[in-house]
């Protein structure tokens, strides 16, 4: 117990000073390893500021001195008890992390490509069913056309279309397609069932254009209008479903002894890799879109086209399925 | 919404217990509020920086307007909370800091999630996602704050009370029995203090009838801890024994301003 408060402070008061000049430096330079002598003080300082906070407990007339020593003791503990490694923008290392996060999370990943096939399926069969669902799926007015008109036109197109306007449409492009991506991850906040539906969603547009086309007869005026871009924009949104998926596995956590937070906790990290990995590769299909793929035969002969989007497809492939293995 | 915490609680392993006080959803909004318009800001200079762009194309412009307000709207949260440490600066002005909720250091994942689901908190409009949730989670976290396991605290921002002002140190009749002070000292619950201290400072904008009533009250609270002799309680009027009272609970004559520990203790140091 204390019995003479200003003795109490002016005995501990140099402590708690140095305390917080030692959390200062701490906190300005969290990457700095400390050398031993400077960690066993800082632990000491923590000891004793919490026994002070303890003593003052007894003494229950200073609210604001209990307030300042226990924002100091928070402090000292958040430093102190942080097990995670301090996080550092390395590249090296993050772009390593990208397809390490990818391949601990396979299932995940699976999972949201089964359920955009199960959109496209879906989209397919209405399409193919009941013409008139074109109406209702088609996400822009240029996909109303019959296939074979808008492949005539666009093959006869004199005049370069987006002339003038490429890196606006550019822009325009990767910034909805990164928002769908970050509400396909978000999503998975709702225990998955939005990411769910986003995915889902995605994959009926895409399964009706591509019914719509290929019904039509035009199957390579198709893939060498969508491969190029879509062989990263559509891996992307995958990946975005697959961060979403992460997201509700943790919220839900299966059989799992652990808690909730601490699910959280442990994703974290990969989550982050995951999505920054997402937002490069969008940024890649923006420019790729607006600059080659809405050029058509006789300017890019669909060959070339195809031909460029299998190889980012199978170089993308690559780079998740073996970069950064031990 | 019943069990809602104002304050977030973390026991040490040496029990050793602090706590962080919440924000509430109304001063989160307010920060927000600061927050929109510094964007808005940000991104009309943002639109003005790419018109010159457009001396050279005006197709440029237009991209780079849409790419920056785009970045400037996303990475406005994450880069500043990251700088400053949990802070933007709608929470610096209202005193707010995001802090980890097992009161570990904040990492830059963390707040990279807690910014990134704002697309979904923001849904339907103004933020009514994220409000309900902060409003029914325990913690007050919006669906960005318990997937990255975050809360909005206040900040701890303090003075010293001024004793000199509501208590001045002159002959004070409690102090000739120290054993007696010593036990009000020890017995005095540390909220009752706080009011006495309250009280005093404002004790001349108070109703004369509501100030006599209100350190009658007090006056008869800290007298049920210990009972003085009358000798020491002789012409004391009931304001002067709680002003005496807090003389001998903040350490004893004169030096009660020892207790002078720096002026505003916070979170982390501004810089």
């Amino acid at each position: 117990m204390i019995i003479d408060l200003p003795r109490f402070v002016q005995a501990e008061k140099p402590y708690w000073d140095e305390l917080q000049r030692v959390l200062e430096t701490v906190e300005a330079e969290p990457a700095r390893r400390m050398p031993l002598p400077e960690i066993q003080r800082l632990h000491y300082l923590y000891e004793r500021c919490s026994a002070d906070l303890a003593r003052l407990d007894t003494f229950a007339t200073e609210p604001q001195l209990r307030a300042f020593l226990e924002s100091l003791v928070s402090r000292a503990y958040s430093e102190i008890h942080e097990t995670r490694a301090p996080f550092r923008i390395a590249w090296k290392s993050l772009a390593l992390a990208f397809p390490r996060a990818f391949r601990r999370h396979l299932g995940a990943f699976r999972l949201a490509v089964a359920v955009t096939l199960l959109g496209c399926a879906f989209g397919w069969f209405i399409v193919r069913q009941d013409p008139q669902a074109k109406a209702v799926v088609m996400p822009f007015p240029g996909l109303m056309t019959s296939p074979a008109e808008r492949v005539a036109k666009e093959e006869s197109a004199k005049a370069d279309r987006y002339k003038g306007v490429k890196a606006t449409f550019s822009a325009e492009l990767m910034t909805n397609n990164i928002r769908v991506t970050l509400m396909a991850m978000a999503a998975g906040i709702t225990w998955g069932a939005g990411t769910l539906i986003v995915l889902f969603f995605n994959g009926v547009i895409l399964g009706a254009v591509a019914a719509d086309y290929i019904a039509g007869g035009q199957a390579t005026f198709l893939a060498g209008w969508l491969l190029p871009h879509g062989s990263i924009e559509i891996p992307a949104i995958l990946l975005g479903g697959q961060a979403g998926f992460i997201l509700a596995g943790a919220l839900i956590g299966w059989g799992g002894r652990t808690s909730r937070s601490e699910r959280f906790r442990a994703v974290a990290h990969d989550l982050f890799a995951i999505m920054a990995g997402a937002a490069v590769l969008l940024v890649w299909a923006g420019l790729v879109e607006a600059f080659i793929s809405q050029y058509h035969q006789p300017v890019i002969p669909y060959s070339l086209k195809i031909g460029f989007g299998v190889c980012e497809l199978v170089a993308l492939a690559a780079f998740l399925g073996w970069a950064g293995r031990e | 919404m019943k069990n809602r915490e104002r304050s977030l609680t973390i026991e040490t392993p040496e029990g050793v217990v602090f706590s962080y006080q919440l924000a509430t959803p109304v001063t989160r909004s307010l920060a927000w509020a600061v927050d929109a318009a510094a964007i808005g800001v940000a991104s009309s200079i943002a639109a003005k920086v790419s018109q010159a762009a457009g001396l050279l194309s005006p197709d440029l412009a237009n991209a780079l307007a849409i790419a920056l307000y785009f970045v400037i709207s996303i990475a406005y949260g994450i880069v500043l909370e990251w700088r400053w440490r949990g802070q933007t600066l709608g929470k610096r002005l209202l005193g707010l800091r995001v802090v980890d909720a097992q009161g570990l250091r904040l990492q830059l994942p963390q707040i990279a999630l807690r910014n990134l689901l704002r697309v979904l908190d923001m849904l339907p409009l103004l933020y009514l996602v994220g409000g309900i949730a902060a409003l029914v989670s325990r913690k007050g976290q919006r669906l960005g704050d318990l997937a990255a396991n975050t809360v909005v605290a206040h900040e701890r921002m303090w003075l010293t009370p001024d004793l000199e002002q509501i208590a001045p140190a002159r002959y004070n009749s409690l102090l000739a029995w120290p054993h007696l002070a010593a036990r009000l000292r020890s017995l005095a619950s540390p909220e009752a203090v706080g009011m006495a201290v309250e009280a005093l400072a404002r004790r001349d904008g108070y109703d004369p009838a509501a100030r006599v009533e209100l350190f009658g009250e007090l006056a008869a609270y800290f007298r049920s801890l210990v009972e003085f002799p009358e000798a020491a309680l002789e012409g004391l009027t009931d304001e002067q024994y709680v002003r005496s009272a807090l003389r001998v609970i903040y350490g004893g004559a004169g030096s009660a301003s020892g207790i002078t520990v720096g002026s505003h203790a916070r979170l982390t140091p501004a810089k």
